[in-house]
């Protein structure tokens, strides 16, 4: 079955089929642009963390070393959108209208499921062009538990425990299959996953993907949401 | 003109008549495609039926942003063709392409601009019937051009008390095309106090597909359900004897039926379907000779194929994706009409383990379903890893008793 997958496209050219033209290449109008980086979420007992690196590069630039990807909706959740920078622009533009609308409509601040279930629909609205971007979302849920729901960028979405999204993410979900799945493993304890060995585990991560990943580096922010609120704290990455 | 091409925006002043008369866009804007591929033009002649007055300024900045900028500056012949002026004496009026293009039927796509991200496809579910209801059953992998993007996807979702659907395709298409037929089905409920078939839904599903067909939407689903309660009503007034006559799948009709569902048409007799009332009077004239011949038909377990290709057929066995030849090997030796709960159960399994086995975009987990007269029922989510070292234990085992049974005649 599907889900979308990250492939850095070459930004408005086509290879022609014949190497003996290798020097000619069609430069065309691509609407889309790939802009990096990587987002993170993991949900534990009473807690969810959504924590993204904060380079926005195109190609071999880097346009600015201080962009995070999280963004915070309510007091509960925090999304992390990745891929195309002008598509998560708008779509976090759209999302924040559509919660002020219901809040006004309803008296009350959208739930994180229910988030999600729209972010859904307002993807599938756009199947045919779709945004470019890799939506987690991470918060709590009605029962005060953590929350994380992953998108693909046409809105087929799942409740997951974790998830890593953007240029990273290959590398990265395997070793928090292991790490916090503990899948593949035998003969192990399956300790419950407490904040600060999260938030620990989560730096070791990126500090990982910062060095076999070109899009990620620069610095990490992570958005912890517990019933208290939200905080942040930021870690520098290596600037290479 | 150039602000016309540019965004699409036509102002009214220039509105021609004649065009209007003789487009039917106007019978086609409540078609559910238009929500989701609005064409520019198209809709601004929607739009100037319903104004008055000839000075309003109308700027399309919403369907702008809706909009696929991706045809501005498309090499296509007629991008640029202002054909809102045309009269029917225009030759252009009357070809098929200035047709194609007023159609607000999203039109096939062959994207000039390749997205940058692929939509793969690759799956195992298969379903089929038999004596104790439908049995559908999935793999739970969900890939996409090589990395596993969800290793535990849920392929079959349950669409009401007593329907499923298995997915393949595109996974966004398939559960918001799920959730769609869901609430379609339940304002039929509600509106017709009665469930809709599985034919009905298949041809609903089929119908609301269609208008997508040609572009990259990939839905390719089989629906399984069981249905029953159309005689409820009729049910409800005769005896239980009657009702097992009815067919013999169900005995216990009314009584799950009315379990697992809130019918009003069970409380009430009055409200009981045209179908249902001619069974009625059936019963009361005839000696319910003709009953079974009708019921048979109408109840009992049902599987369908639907496909965004536009394809809707009725069937026993069905099996869906990149690794349905090897289930449909499984199968086929198989399956028949008679096998018990638990034979087609394991049946089922074996079908998914032996695909998944062989096929390298199904994996992971089985799904199972089992749908009756009293609703669906799933079966544990079970890990084929599990299976798989269990086989080849099994195969050592084996080997080794034939290595030692070799040994024992050589030694005789």
């Amino acid at each position: 079955m599907i889900s979308a997958q990250l492939r850095a496209p070459q930004a408005g050219t086509m290879q022609p089929r014949n190497a003996a033209t290798a020097a000619a290449t069609q430069h065309k109008f691509s609407p889309y642009a790939f802009n990096g980086g990587t987002v993170l979420a993991v949900a534990g007992e009473d807690f969810a963390l959504v924590a993204s690196d904060t380079r926005l590069s195109e190609g071999y630039s880097i346009h600015s070393r201080d962009s995070p990807k999280c963004y915070k909706l309510t007091d509960t959740t925090v999304i992390g959108c990745s891929g195309f920078h002008g598509d998560c622009l708008t779509l976090t533009k759209i999302i924040d209208a559509r919660l002020k609308m219901y809040k006004h409509a309803n008296n009350k601040s959208m739930t994180s499921g229910a988030i999600a279930a729209m972010l859904s629909t307002i993807l599938y609205g756009r199947r045919f062009f779709p945004y470019y971007v890799y939506n987690i979302i991470g918060g709590l849920d009605e029962e005060g538990r953590g929350a994380v729901y992953s998108f693909d960028p046409v809105g087929s979405y799942q409740r997951d425990s974790y998830k890593a999204g953007g240029s990273a993410s290959a590398m990265l979900q395997p070793l928090l299959d292991n790490q916090i799945g503990f899948k593949n493993m035998e003969n192990v304890q399956q300790l419950p996953l407490t904040l600060e060995k999260a938030v620990q585990l989560v730096k070791d991560v990126f500090i990982s993907a910062a060095e076999r990943d070109v899009y990620t580096g620069d610095a990490l922010k992570i958005c912890i949401v517990t019933k208290e609120g939200i905080r942040e704290e930021v870690l520098p990455l290596r600037k290479d | 003109m150039a602000l016309q091409d540019v965004c699409g925006f036509i102002p009214f002043c220039q509105w021609n008549a004649p065009l209007l008369s003789s487009t039917s866009l106007e019978d086609t804007s409540c078609l559910p495609g238009r929500r989701f591929r609005p064409d520019p033009v198209s809709r601004s002649i929607w739009r100037s039926n319903t104004s008055s007055s000839p000075l309003e300024f109308y700027v399309p900045v919403q369907e702008y942003l809706l909009e696929n900028p991706i045809e501005f500056g498309q090499d296509r012949p007629t991008v640029n063709l202002d054909w809102t002026n045309l009269t029917a004496d225009d030759p252009l009026y009357h070809s098929s392409l200035t047709d194609s293009l007023r159609s607000p039927i999203p039109l096939s796509i062959c994207p000039t601009v390749p997205l940058p991200f692929s939509l793969g496809h690759g799956t195992t579910t298969l379903g089929f019937v038999f004596q104790g209801g439908v049995i559908a059953a999935a793999d739970s992998r969900s890939s996409c051009s090589g990395l596993v993007a969800c290793p535990a996807s849920q392929k079959i979702l349950p669409v009401h008390s007593h329907l499923v659907g298995t997915t393949s395709g595109t996974s966004a298409d398939c559960a918001l095309w799920k959730r769609i037929l869901a609430r379609e089905l339940r304002l039929y409920q509600l509106r017709y106090r009665r469930r809709l078939s599985t034919a009905g839904a298949a041809k609903l599903l089929s119908h609301m597909l269609h208008p997508f067909k040609g572009t990259e939407l990939c839905v390719a689903a089989t629906l399984c359900g069981w249905d029953g309660d159309e005689f409820q009503g009729g049910a409800n007034e005769t005896s239980a004897s009657q009702s097992s006559i009815v067919t013999g799948t169900q005995p216990t009709t009314s009584h799950a039926v009315k379990d697992s569902t809130a019918q009003p048409v069970v409380a009430s007799g009055t409200t009981v379907q045209p179908i249902v009332k001619l069974s009625k009077t059936q019963l009361n004239a005839s000696n319910e000779t003709s009953i079974p011949i009708m019921a048979s038909n109408l109840s009992g377990p049902r599987l369908f194929y639907v496909c965004s290709d536009g394809c809707r057929l009725q069937g026993e066995l069905f099996s869906v994706g990149s690794g349905s030849p090897y289930a449909y090997s499984i199968l086929d030796g198989r399956i028949q009409w008679g096998l018990s709960v638990d034979e087609a159960i394991s049946i089922a399994r074996e079908a998914v383990y032996r695909a998944t086995y062989r096929d390298a975009y199904s994996g992971n987990n089985v799904d199972l379903y089992h749908v009756t007269a009293k609703g669906w029922s799933r079966r544990k989510r079970e890990d084929l890893k599990e299976e798989y070292y269990r086989e080849k234990e099994r195969e050592r085992m084996r080997v080794e008793e034939r290595r030692t049974g070799g040994k024992e005649k050589k030694s005789d």
